[in-house]
């Protein structure tokens, strides 16, 4: 295989894996995970995040793990993707808070605005 | 009857109730009073307006004005800022009532934090899983390395880099492509590629967050790099106290073999390029290069002269291109949109962004990228959020205890090598620590002479032993016992282990005391001649005094005093035992009626 068609089949094969590309998922919720987060609690975030779906019986909506924003004093961040493209940070998330960003959010369509990053930075 | 300025109204529906409508209507009613707005402000419960799935709702008049989703604690706000301040707490209000701007950002990318950043270095930090390759790929990832592989000659990979201006982040600020260039001239049957991964310096984690957030960005760098020099094999030095980047590069380098991105034969091109890591034991002076590499060759990690230069003999005697993490993230966005694109950010010597950890006394805390030239007002101010609690912003620190600082007087200068050095400081790799009037000097540079100290490897004497000297100087000055003689031994033995020092470490450690001495020289002379710490720092120097009229005699300090020094009973003013409080300042904390003071 030349260089040009084996690296055009890699891109091929990765394509819609981090947004909306892909049609079996309509959300993607990534929790930050670098040190700083997960020092603040985020494993146990997404801990939350996938019991809740998983009880929940949500398949089309998938967590992913991601590195740091640089907002560490709000950490755990949580950044929730819609098939529109449309970003969501929430902040200083908890396990507590994670069933009412699915309930109302992800399920529902509503933005938990309280949770949101406009709450603690300008 | 009783005229009031003011309504508020709040919902008492069972829905608002449920949501805690009725705490909601006790603080306010606790909230006027303690601002005295009682007799101003009526509150009044009211029947639904109609926005349940908003509530509980709050309405004040005569304005009109609709809060939603309130919650008890955010009436202290509404009652501070509106009933007193009339300010309008927008960030409350219906959505419908907000104008353009008022809405309370709900990405991180619509603050103000985030809006005057840049982000090339941190480009995929928290946005791709840095465990998945596909996810890099996606995101252009390992298409600078198809274009440098398939259409680019080593010596056009290097003219690209030279062209971006692009400098060294890992302290120096040396022209990369001028590096790469000196590396690809070094005729060697074997050269090799290393990335500095140490991160020494105290509160900084630039290079920590670019590992676990985008390994790739760096293991397609440091391949291209191979390819424009000449080397086949690369090496990662990262320290060991760093698990989560480590198992992060482990996967990457796992996942790019297998895509055919490293190994052998990359993209069946017939270039061949592996990386190693190598876990350093968190040395700090294993971030110098020589030293760096020594421990790589598995001896003991100590520096040694250059020249020559790593690029002519480094690992193994070959030669060698060391670069930093942060450095080599920029080059896969040099390669793909250009060095013209890249030269034309920043200021004319300082091309493009610089990511900074910013730490201390500033209200966002956290990591940043800015463009070069920014000025340090901007910094502070605008992303960082001020400093907390309405105090005054004394001054900066950066590049760590090889740095200096930077004092209130100079925050407009714009941020870029050149300028940092005039200040008698430096870029350093990025740290950037905030103090606030409540920070002493002279305890600031004793906190990094204690860490040089510390982390002398001890090869060289002006280091081993003349930093020794200088922190006993400032532990003299600090404890009160200073004179004026010991502030200029201070500054010579400075300026002479500036000049004698082997390494780095010891040539820069003189520069946070260097550089205290330039902008606050009147806090050492007051140690010195006044024995006074005017920050009310250096415990020698202060103490706690109970004002006699403000005393109650409630006994609260005596009772939380670790060391029983406080005495009194019912009736009488208590007294601190001087001679034996060791300044905690617990009592202070504790006082009910503030009646303890800190006298400096
Ligand atoms: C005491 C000391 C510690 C250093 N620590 C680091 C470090 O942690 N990371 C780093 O990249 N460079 C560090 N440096 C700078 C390196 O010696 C070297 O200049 C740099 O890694 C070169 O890469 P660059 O040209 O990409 O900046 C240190 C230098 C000294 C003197």
């Amino acid at each position: 295989m030349k260089p040009i068609e084996k690296m055009e089949k890699t891109r091929e094969g990765a394509i819609g894996q981090t947004t909306g590309g892909k049609q079996d998922v309509r959300m993607r919720i990534a929790v930050g995970m670098a040190t700083c987060g997960i020092a603040a609690g985020a494993k146990q975030v997404m801990d939350a995040f996938n019991e809740e779906l998983k009880r929940r019986n949500i398949n089309d909506v998938k967590t992913v793990l991601v590195g740091c924003r640089g907002a560490c004093r709000l950490e755990p961040l949580v950044e929730i993707t819609g098939e529109n493209g449309e970003m969501v940070t929430y902040v200083n998330m908890t396990p507590e808070k994670v069933a009412r960003v699915v309930a109302e959010h992800v399920v529902n369509g509503r933005i938990c605005i309280d949770y949101t990053v406009g709450t603690e930075v300008e | 009857m009783q005229i009031y300025r003011s309504h508020v109204l709040i919902c008492n529906d069972s829905t608002c109730a449920q949501l805690d409508s009725g705490k909601i209507m006790e603080e306010f009613g606790a909230q006027l009073k303690k601002n005295k707005l009682e007799n101003e402000v009526k509150v009044l419960t009211a029947g639904c307006p109609g926005m349940c799935e908003q509530g509980p709702v709050v309405v004040v008049y005569p304005e009109g004005t609709v809060y939603t989703m309130v919650k008890p604690e955010n009436v202290k706000e509404i009652v501070e800022e509106h009933l007193l301040k009339r300010k309008i707490v927008k960030r409350l209000l219906h959505k419908d009532m907000m104008e353009e701007g008022d809405t309370p950002a709900k990405a991180l990318d619509d603050t103000k934090y985030f809006k005057k950043q840049l982000r090339i270095a941190l480009r995929n930090c928290g946005i791709i899983n840095p465990e998945d390759i596909n996810e890099y790929i996606e995101h252009d990832g390992y298409k600078a390395l198809e274009k440098v592989l398939t259409g680019m000659t080593p010596l056009e990979v290097i003219d690209t880099v030279k062209k971006s201006g692009l400098r060294g982040r890992g302290g120096g600020g040396f022209p990369t492509g001028l590096k790469w260039e000196f590396a690809y001239k070094s005729q060697d049957d074997e050269k090799y590629v290393c990335c500095n991964a140490d991160e020494g310096d105290p509160g900084a984690f630039m290079d920590r967050s670019i590992l676990e957030g985008d390994p790739h960005s760096i293991i397609e760098a440091m391949t291209i790099a191979g390819y424009a020099i000449g080397s086949k094999q690369g090496f990662i030095y990262v320290r060991a106290e760093y698990p989560i980047a480590v198992k992060r590069l482990d996967i990457a380098i796992q996942q790019a073999k297998e895509h055919g991105f490293l190994g052998e034969n990359v993209l069946n091109t017939g270039f061949s390029f592996d990386i190693e890591l190598r876990l350093g034991a968190g040395a700090f002076v294993c971030g110098e290069e020589t030293a760096l590499m020594t421990s790589i060759e598995g001896k003991r990690g100590e520096p040694r002269p250059r020249p020559p230069f790593p690029a002519v003999k480094g690992l193994w005697q070959k030669p060698t291109l060391l670069n930093n993490v942060e450095t080599y993230a920029n080059i896969p966005v040099i390669i793909l949109k250009g060095p013209e694109w890249f030269a034309s950010i920043g200021t004319e010597k300082s091309k493009g962004t610089k990511v900074f950890a910013i730490g201390g006394k500033i209200n966002n805390t956290g990591l940043i990228e800015i463009p070069m030239g920014t000025t340090l007002r901007e910094v502070i101010f605008d992303i960082g959020g001020g400093i907390p609690n309405g105090k005054k912003f004394k001054a900066a620190q950066t590049g760590g205890p090889s740095g200096g600082c930077i004092p209130a007087s100079h925050m407009d200068t714009p941020i870029e090598y050149d300028t940092l050095v005039q200040l008698g400081s430096m870029m350093g790799s990025g740290g950037l620590i905030v103090m606030d009037e409540d920070t002493c000097m002279v305890d600031i540079a004793k906190f990094f002479l204690e860490f040089t100290v510390d982390e002398s490897c001890g090869k060289c004497p002006p280091c081993r032993i003349g930093t020794k000297r200088m922190l006993e100087i400032l532990e003299k000055i600090t404890s009160g016992k200073g004179t004026e003689e010991d502030i200029e031994k201070l500054e010579i033995l400075a300026n002479n282990i500036k000049l004698s020092a082997l390494c780095g470490l010891g040539q820069t450690a003189p520069n946070p005391v260097l550089s205290t001495l330039r902008y606050f020289r009147d806090e050492y002379e007051a140690h010195v001649k006044e024995k006074k710490c005017p920050a009310g720092v250096c415990k020698s120097m202060i103490h706690y005094v109970i004002n006699e009229a403000l005393c109650k005699s409630c006994g609260i300090c005596a009772r939380n005093c670790p060391v029983n020094c406080i005495s009194g009973q019912r009736g009488e003013p208590y007294v601190i035992a001087q001679e034996k409080c060791i300044k905690c300042g617990t009592c202070m904390v504790k006082c009910p009626f503030k009646a303890i003071f800190k006298n400096v």
